[in-house]
């Protein structure tokens, strides 16, 4: 990188790269009424008594400035990993026996299913594909990235991350109202049109909500519908990571068909850790684990399809009792069946 | 022998790291020893002993724990080699945010975690800021967007960092660790004559040797005084 510490002053560092300053900051710094002097002089003007009481390493600080201005660039050059399909390459079971399928191919929008029992090795699975496993791990597959395997910058870049994850037991744990956490996280991914896309978000988790929330509502008081809604919004609109690993999205207070449908329209990739039937057949395919590795893969049928829809219909009946619930009116289970 | 630091807020998930990672290096057959320091207490020792690794404690009780982990180094090195270790970890609790425990050509890993608030990483000093790799916890319990935004936080205050977002309950991620942290061709006999990273935090002042009262008749040596403004009294 062509920036002399020798020659370029502050202002004109701060000019060319404007993050810069904010890296100062961030160090603690004090770079004001110094911005005329080369960076090397501006550096060699500070107090000692500053440096020695805010823990600065002048020397580091050069190196990580130089770091950062790198990292910056590449944040708003760098495309993000764009994953059509990720390729699955057998590795072995726990008894050291190898994987019973030839290669599986995964495209991006399309849903797929991972079941199997406690410790049957799902977990390792989608830590696989996280990291994008290249026969080192200790299955000893191979996840191989539009065909290729990841290098090994592409494999540690935190802000490139190729995997986000959705669980049942995540929670917001900021001090912030919906509008202020969308608004830092759009921050920090350094997106242009932020209240484009801070309006987006907030409309579809709406969408996918049972019940509506507000820009102001502080998100610590969102329900457990409404969290899971505004954080598979969030991540189908705002995360850069092509492949979206959840596990389950529990039956209340989420559309949860509208929900795969939106991580899908976001051209993501969805690997599925679920049990439940309704979800399980909403996938194009599953993967069945047992014994540390992948027993079987099976596509959905036409049959089970079918399936679905009484599923379904099951499922709004429980939906429009708890409804009913709610808002204190009286169960009654044959008017709910003839009503579905 | 190996020999890495590993630092970091108080139950940010230093030890469930250490051991789910040491799971995966004993699999391929390391032989790994941990020293544990804290301050006052620590049972964690029991845990390594669970897993069948050697392991040592040191307590700094009334010292400034940094400064009892760094006198003590060098004899903890001496203690890995005569186990016959090949890979040798420390693990200390990172008191207080001016804490610098790391080593120059010693590899330095730092433990935070996410439910810590998003401006912990610009609190954290010397062993935040210094170290080589970032291990990020409890990444299971908060939104993909708050893990985004704090890894970000992380990296903007120490940029070289390799930051790695590993589940101490599960394991997740620890593997991988555990393929960074471990080289083999390392042969680290002493610590004599290295040099720290960066300086500790000092102090030296009457209570630094047991003075009880207060007030300014009783303060002498390296004392500071806040800076409240002026002000007038109501």
């Amino acid at each position: 990188m062509q920036i002399n510490f020798k020659e370029l002053t502050i202002l004109e560092l701060f000019n060319n790269y404007p993050y810069a300053r904010d890296f100062f900051s961030e160090n603690f710094i004090p770079i004001e009424g110094l911005e005329h002097l080369t960076i090397d002089e501006a550096l060699e003007n500070i107090d000692e008594d500053i440096i020695e009481d805010r823990a600065i390493n002048i020397e580091v600080f050069k190196v990580h400035l130089l770091e950062y201005i790198e990292m910056m660039k590449s944040f708003y050059t760098d495309e993000a990993i764009e994953a059509h399909n990720i390729t699955i390459l057998p590795g072995f079971y726990k008894d050291g026996s190898k994987e019973n399928y030839d290669e599986l191919e995964i495209k991006s929008g399309e849903i797929i299913c991972i079941v199997g029992p406690t410790g049957s090795g799902k977990s390792r699975l989608l830590a696989d594909i996280e990291w994008a496993a290249n026969k080192d791990t200790p299955t000893k597959r191979t996840v191989l990235i539009n065909g290729k395997t990841l290098e090994t910058k592409e494999r540690f870049s935190a802000s490139n991350k190729l995997v986000a994850q959705l669980s049942q037991n995540m929670n917001f744990v900021m001090d912030l109202t919906v509008e202020e956490f969308l608004d830092l996280h759009a921050s920090s991914r350094l997106v242009e049109n932020k209240d484009d896309i801070i309006k987006n978000i907030f409309d579809k988790a709406n969408d996918l909500a049972g019940e509506t929330f507000k820009l102001d509502t502080p998100i610590t008081s969102l329900s457990g519908g409404q969290s899971r809604a505004l954080m598979i919004a969030d991540t189908a609109i705002l995360s850069k990571s092509p492949i979206v690993l959840i596990d389950e999205i529990e039956n209340a207070g989420i559309d949860r068909k509208k929900a795969l449908e939106l991580l899908v329209s976001e051209e993501k990739i969805v690997l599925m850790s679920t049990h439940d039937p309704i979800l399980a057949l909403m996938g194009d395919k599953r993967i069945i684990i047992n014994n540390g590795g992948i027993d079987k893969i099976v596509d959905t049928s036409d049959e089970e399809r079918n399936i679905l829809h009484k599923l379904e219909k099951l499922d709004k009946i429980m939906f429009n009792m708890r409804n009913k619930l709610r808002y204190g009116k009286k169960l009654e289970f044959e008017e709910e069946i003839e009503n579905a | 022998m190996d020999f890495i630091t590993i630092s970091g807020p108080p139950s940010s998930g230093k030890t469930s790291v250490i051991i789910k990672t040491i799971d995966n290096l004993i699999r391929r057959g390391v032989k790994v020893g941990v020293v544990k320091f804290d301050c006052l207490y620590t049972d964690d020792d029991i845990l390594y002993e669970k897993i069948g690794v050697p392991v040592k404690k040191g307590l700094s009780g009334s010292l400034c724990p940094d400064h009892y982990f760094i006198s003590n180094v060098e004899e903890v090195v001496q203690w890995g080699q005569a186990k016959g270790l090949d890979l040798l970890i420390t693990e200390s609790a990172g008191l207080c945010n001016r804490c610098s425990p790391y080593v120059k050509e010693i590899k330095a890993i730092c433990v935070i975690d996410n439910l810590s608030g998003i401006n912990t990483p610009k609190k954290i000093g010397p062993m935040l800021k210094s170290a080589d790799i970032v291990v990020i916890t409890k990444g299971d319990i908060v939104s993909q967007a708050e893990r985004e935004v704090f890894a970000m936080k992380v990296q903007s205050v120490n940029p070289k960092a390799t930051i790695m977002h590993i589940n101490g309950l599960n394991g997740q991620g620890a593997y991988e660790l555990s393929t960074l942290i471990y080289d083999e061709k390392a042969n680290i006999k002493t610590l004599e004559g290295s040099k720290l990273r960066f300086s500790m935090p000092s102090a030296l002042c009457s209570y630094c040797t047991g003075e009880t009262r207060i007030g300014k008749a009783h303060q002498l040596g390296n004392v500071r005084k806040i800076d409240l403004g002026n002000y007038n009294a109501n």
